[in-house]
């Protein structure tokens, strides 16, 4: 009886948002792809099949919640490297993104151009990534300008490590999209480490969130570990940003799981007690543990998932492989417009 | 064909180009009720409104930033810097984000973003309002640079640049804006990004130069004719993509090159001309090289005798003239 009552609690939580079970169990599956396509970067990476990985492990949670709201054909995304999550919702394929770390000619992104983890795909509207953190700051809200003055009704999401908002222009976008009322959703995935620089010495302030109030507008604070909350405070923003009132930041409270890069070693700079402490925030664990409690996942269904996802990754590891790579006499196209 | 001022020239362009495409915008610091510092955006707001005339805030790097992302999605952006001393702050925008975009992307995202800013030295600009900033954007590849150096040019080029798909640097020389005047048409024409043009023959050797410099260098070249030696003036205009061939083909007919740039001399951008003609027209040379550049310090110093010191007057293109002249 008592497990029941807290079970009908729970449930009531996704449906009070407006999830569907489906929904929410997509919103796993997601979370999950990019686990297991981050698993398979680091293994290739490992196995020297790739140079470099860069990815986000503990930060899925919020960023399929953040993206469910938005409409995946109309609405712009602007990523950071840490994005791999938040594109797979917006439409790219697992192929995409190992074309990209691979560096093959078909990358999307950039045809083998830019390092892995540097995201763009022009027919799911995410614009191009660079190295320079919080350049794509200013970018998103003259995406979001351009979509107010053409009245397109298009709302554009920014995403970015509490590390980058130390950078001027992260408060300048966050300045210019207050005062013209853009239509944003203004993301900070906080990890606590910007590489190893832990928070205390990033900013004085408690939390990303308060900063919003000294450009007028809301800020507001979500634990990345809680998939619901995430999704609803994007949904009030992106809401509000629809209404026409403008932008909104958003921070995620996020574990990052594993190191900066594969060039890092976390284990240099964090305790062994720390990283276990993070691992129990893991987004994946808790989200699953939400959606067994409400009866929605099961052993059997788990496996199911994990098979599916396991056999889509094998494939498109092998059709990443198999694609060509750049030749030299492609480089210097694109340097300006082809007819 | 009217005369009118530089300054007139690139604001009939932005007029132009504003009524006859609804996606042209323009944003700075002072570019609405003030119609801007220099007034090139005069009666702007008045016309086409806050929404496409936008008063930025003091911030340099999101004047870019937020222009490329416009930019991005469907607008043309004009982002003017109040001065060319004061882009530095939008290096980075310009330099890893506008030049980088469609090359990064392999061509799917362009940038057509035209950045505009008044550079080089005027009456008592000092050290932070003569700045000549050329040779850093001229390095990188992905932007195109221009500098015209008459009105017809001003319209016509700011015009190519508007409608040009990538990001275009536009700069001017602001000593030009009140004392330069030329003729040009009420209509629309445009004058293409990337050829140089001989703006008066000569014989005797060649001068490359462009902005205010170009003005200096005609004048100088009229005074060297009276003392019987034909200057051939080049007008650079496009710094970058540069028109290499045009003046290849003078040097070959003079057999000598001077080239005249206000910006400090080391690494300038009168380097890459004097380069490219050393290592392509080694035989038709009958002398060396020569550059006439400003000296190297950081600016022009503000008190009048400092000032006139570091100018590239047309007597010092005079002096420069008769030496490689006698070489």
């Amino acid at each position: 009886m008592v497990s029941a009552e807290a079970n009908t609690t729970v449930e009531a939580r996704h449906r009070a948002l407006g999830l569907s079970d489906q929904d929410v169990l997509e919103m796993y599956y997601y979370i999950a792809l990019a686990r297991g396509l981050d698993d398979r970067m680091w293994v290739l990476q490992r196995a020297g099949k790739a140079m470099f990985v860069i990815s986000g492990p503990g930060h899925e949670g919020c960023q399929v919640a953040a993206m469910w709201p938005m409409d995946k054909k109309q609405d712009w995304f602007v990523p950071f490297y840490r994005s791999v999550a938040a594109c797979l919702v917006k439409g790219m394929t697992v192929t995409d993104m190992l074309l990209g770390l691979f560096a093959r000619a078909t990358d999307p992104s950039s045809g083998g151009r830019q390092m892995p983890g540097h995201y763009g795909h022009p027919r799911f509207k995410i614009l191009s990534t660079s190295s320079p953190v919080g350049t794509q700051y200013p970018h998103a809200v003259g995406i979001a300008y351009a979509s107010k003055l053409r009245r397109t009704g298009e709302i554009t999401m920014v995403s970015i490590g509490e590390g980058g908002t130390s950078q001027g222009d992260w408060h300048e976008a966050l300045n210019f999209a207050a005062i013209h009322k853009c239509p944003v959703l203004l993301i900070v995935e906080n990890n606590e480490l910007a590489i190893s620089v832990p928070l205390r010495k990033q900013m004085a302030v408690p939390s990303v969130a308060v900063r919003a109030a000294g450009y007028g507008m809301p800020g507001v604070t979500a634990d990345g570990s809680d998939v619901l909350e995430c999704y609803r405070v994007a949904k009030e923003a992106y809401d509000r940003a629809r209404r026409g009132e403008g932008p909104t930041l958003i921070e995620y409270r996020v574990p990052r799981l594993g190191s900066h890069s594969s060039d890092d070693q976390q284990e240099r700079y964090r305790s062994r007690e720390e990283l276990e402490q993070v691992r129990k925030r893991d987004p994946l664990l808790t989200f699953r543990a939400y959606l067994e409690r409400v009866g929605l996942l099961n052993e059997s269904t788990l496996k199911d998932i994990a098979e599916r996802i396991r056999r889509d990754i094998d494939t498109a590891t092998d059709e990443a492989d198999r694609a060509p790579l750049p030749q030299p006499d492609t480089a210097r196209r694109h340097l300006f417009f082809e007819e | 064909m009217a005369e009118i001022r530089y300054i007139d020239a690139i604001n009939q362009a932005h007029h132009e180009e504003m009524a006859q495409d609804a996606r042209v915008l323009v944003l700075g610091e002072d570019v609405g009720r003030k119609g801007g510092v220099f007034g090139a955006t005069m009666g702007l707001v008045e016309k086409f409104g806050e929404d496409r005339v936008i008063d930025t805030p003091l911030a340099e790097s999101s004047i870019a930033g937020v222009a490329i992302g416009m930019a991005c999605n469907g607008l043309l952006p004009i982002a003017e810097f109040q001065f060319a001393d004061f882009i530095h702050p939008a290096f980075n925008q310009i330099v890893s984000e506008a030049a980088r975009m469609r090359y990064r992307s392999n061509g799917v995202y362009g940038c057509p973003v035209v950045f505009r800013a008044p550079y080089g030295g005027s009456h008592g600009t000092a050290l932070y309002h003569s700045q000549s900033i050329e040779a850093f954007y001229a390095h990188v590849p992905g932007l195109k640079v221009v500098a015209p150096s008459t009105p017809y040019d001003a319209k016509g080029m700011l015009k190519a640049a508007i409608r040009d798909p990538d990001p275009v640097l536009f700069l001017e020389h602001k000593r030009m804006y009140r004392i330069v005047r030329g003729e040009v048409p009420d209509g629309d024409y445009t004058v293409p990004i990337g050829p140089a043009v001989v703006r008066r023959p000569g014989r005797d050797l060649s001068l490359f130069a462009y902005g205010w410099m170009l003005s200096e260098s005609l004048a100088a070249a009229e005074e060297m004719a009276r003392e019987g030696i034909e200057v051939e003036v080049v007008d650079i205009r496009t710094l970058a993509p540069l028109d290499t061939a045009t003046i290849l083909k003078s040097v070959a007919k003079t057999n000598r090159a001077l080239i005249v740039y206000e910006d400090n001399q080391f690494l300038g951008y009168g380097a890459e001309i004097a380069a490219r003609i050393a290592e392509e027209a080694f035989f038709d040379l009958d002398a060396p090289v020569m550059r006439l550049a400003g000296p190297d310090v950081p600016g022009i110093p503000f008190a009048k005798p400092l000032e006139e010191w570091f100018s590239i007057s047309r007597g010092k293109i005079a002096a420069s003239i008769r030496k490689l002249a006698a070489y």
